[in-house]
């Protein structure tokens, strides 16, 4: 690193007016690493994508400035962005709250002070370690229709379970349980956030009379609701990403019922080599989150409650 | 909070016993299947126990396609790129969490904000100077960049030096330390906790990432694990055992860096995702 040499000087006596001058270039070389590679790898594509989206931009041949044309085609004459969109949103809708309710449970569980609260918690993790390709793999034969667990399960119950991943209906449903699998990041950060509630708050609640239910949700949940904020816009803006599951799920279909955003922008751009179109619509999506992130931020007054504030009333 | 009576406690060992079951079946049907024999393979109801193992299963998959080359490219991968955000996180969280500058604190939120921007809209400009720099088809895109830190990272390890007390730099100052000194025989020792913990998560990353190699690597030459398997499933749809063998296979690594590491990652997950 070019660090060591530049930062071992200062033992040389030099005058303070040229040290003072030096204490000013010690800390920029040490982000200079990450300054680098935000121009490079960040901010430079970041804008690239957006000077490309203006231009038919094929692979090979020439790029022609084509001003708003691709925004205009996505919006006006594109069936398929408006059902990869709605298939995104689909997802979303269903995923996000379930996954914070079975993340939250599970969180719940584990608080409980039972023995062995670690091994269960190891085991709600486990599938958050492997690969997003080998979950694809284990559950598109654990939903395998005719031979796939998952039905073995509900026939078990008297249930005939649908052919998951062939049917327009289902097919969405199965990818929000595949993903559902792998929520154990979210599980602990809910589990750090219960933690972090003094059991004092509870014992004054128990002392006034109040139910397990009712302490639920007038502390826990109050309490929680920062990092709920927090894992509803990972969740969403993880949503607006989702793509290898669906690549190696389903493909996409049946007839699209899984083409998800990400999958029709990845197409776009190395499947139809269309950079220009791609870009357009991946920024598109950009304001989308950046919106939903502000949208979220914005309305979380009305219902979070931060640590601060509770103190006031304590 | 203490005395729990009996059937409560049953009914939460009953609830916990019941999700671990749920959480645990994908993955125990995944080991079975891969020692099973074709035939027991399509039985309904499911055979969950295979009458005979067939270990030779694992043998046959890896062997029907250069599953050793796509092993070397997964290790250089994780190797070369995990040192790198060691080594530029460290010194970058470093250079945040130490120094007053102009700025630094709107660079700062500029670098937490970079973790929103989604990777559809860098990655064609990224495979295009990619192409330019002729990376495109070599592992450079998947190790290069590590090499300048990862504001994830960056932030878990400022957060930790901002614990360290700053008392222990002025001792060396006044020794006549430079910062790099002190950064590298002070800091960087007592920084051990937090450097497995980025090292373990960039090393899962790196070993588990599909969309990077998919993007940048045509050549089956140059395949990872995760890109190996993917086309294994697209070429042998119906080869149900070999699948969840090789699934299996390049499971087992992360599965044990988890349970080394697991208590630095239950600890700091939960930390760094709270404070907001």
């Amino acid at each position: 690193m070019k660090l060591i040499p530049a930062s071992s000087t200062p033992y040389v006596e030099i005058n303070k007016k040229k040290k003072i001058k030096w204490d000013k270039v010690v800390p920029l070389l040490f982000i200079s690493p990450w300054v680098i590679g935000f121009l490079a790898f960040t901010l430079g594509p970041l804008i690239y994508s957006l000077f490309i989206s203006f231009y038919d931009w094929p692979v090979v041949g020439e790029a022609t400035f084509i001003g708003l044309d691709n925004y205009k085609t996505m919006f006006m004459d594109d069936p398929l962005f408006w059902q990869s969109l709605w298939v995104t949103v689909k997802f979303a809708a269903l995923f996000v709250p379930l996954n914070i309710i079975v993340a939250l449970l599970l969180a719940l569980l584990l608080n409980q002070n039972v023995k062995g609260h670690s091994f269960f918690r190891t085991f709600f993790y486990l599938p958050s370690v492997i690969s997003g390709v080998a979950l694809a793999m284990i559950w598109a034969w654990v939903f395998n229709g005719e031979y796939g667990i998952l039905n073995y399960f509900l026939s078990l119950v008297d249930i005939t379970g649908p052919n998951w991943l062939n049917e327009t209906g289902w097919a969405l449903v199965a990818m929000v349980i595949a993903s559902l699998w792998g929520q154990g990041t979210m599980m602990l950060i809910f589990l750090a956030g219960l933690k972090s509630i003094s059991s004092e708050i509870y014992e004054a609640a128990s002392i006034d009379g109040a139910s397990k239910l009712t302490q639920f949700f007038k502390i826990t949940l109050p309490l929680l609701t920062p990092t709920i904020l927090f894992n509803v816009i990972n969740t969403i803006i993880a949503a607006f990403q989702q793509l290898t599951l669906a690549l190696l799920l389903t493909g996409g279909g049946p007839l699209n019922s899984t083409y998800f955003y990400a999958m029709y922008v990845y197409e776009n751009a190395f499947k139809y080599f269309k950079m220009g179109y791609s870009s357009a619509n991946a920024w598109f999506m950009f304001l989308i989150v950046l919106g939903l992130t502000m949208l979220v931020f914005k309305s979380s007054s009305a219902w979070v409650y931060y640590e601060g504030e509770v103190k006031k009333v304590k | 909070m203490k005395t729990k009576s009996r059937v409560q406690k049953t009914f939460i060992y009953a609830l916990l016993i019941f999700f671990s079951l749920l959480f645990l079946a994908p993955l125990f049907w995944m080991v079975t299947t891969s020692l099973k024999s074709p035939e027991e393979l399509y039985l309904f109801p499911p055979k969950w126990i295979p009458s005979s193992l067939h270990f030779e299963n694992f043998k046959e998959a890896w062997i029907s396609q250069p599953f050793t080359q796509f092993l070397t490219n997964s290790l250089t991968v994780t190797i070369l790129a995990t040192l790198g955000q060691i080594v530029s996180s460290s010194l970058v969280a470093y250079g945040f969490a130490r120094f007053t500058f102009k700025g630094r604190d709107f660079l700062f939120m500029v670098l937490l904000a970079t973790m929103m921007i989604p990777w559809e809209v860098t990655m064609i400009p990224l495979y295009m100077e990619f192409n330019f720099l002729g990376w495109i088809n070599t592992l450079k895109p998947l190790i290069v960049p590590a090499w300048f830190g990862a504001p994830f990272y960056i932030f878990l390890m400022r957060q930790f030096i901002m614990g360290i007390p700053k008392e222990l730099d002025e001792a060396a100052k006044i020794d006549g330390a430079s910062s790099f000194q002190i950064f590298y025989k002070i800091y960087l020792p007592l920084m051990k906790p937090v450097l497995i913990l980025v090292g373990v998560f960039s090393m899962l990353n790196c070993w588990n990432d599909y969309l990077g190699p998919l993007v940048f690597l045509n050549d089956q030459s140059k395949y990872t694990l995760t890109l190996g398997l993917a086309q294994f499933k697209g070429m042998f749809g119906v080869d149900m055992e070999g699948i969840m063998a090789i699934t299996f296979l390049i499971s087992i690594p992360p599965l044990i860096l988890f349970f080394a590491a697991q208590r630095y990652i239950v600890e700091d997950v939960s930390k760094s995702g709270v404070k907001g």
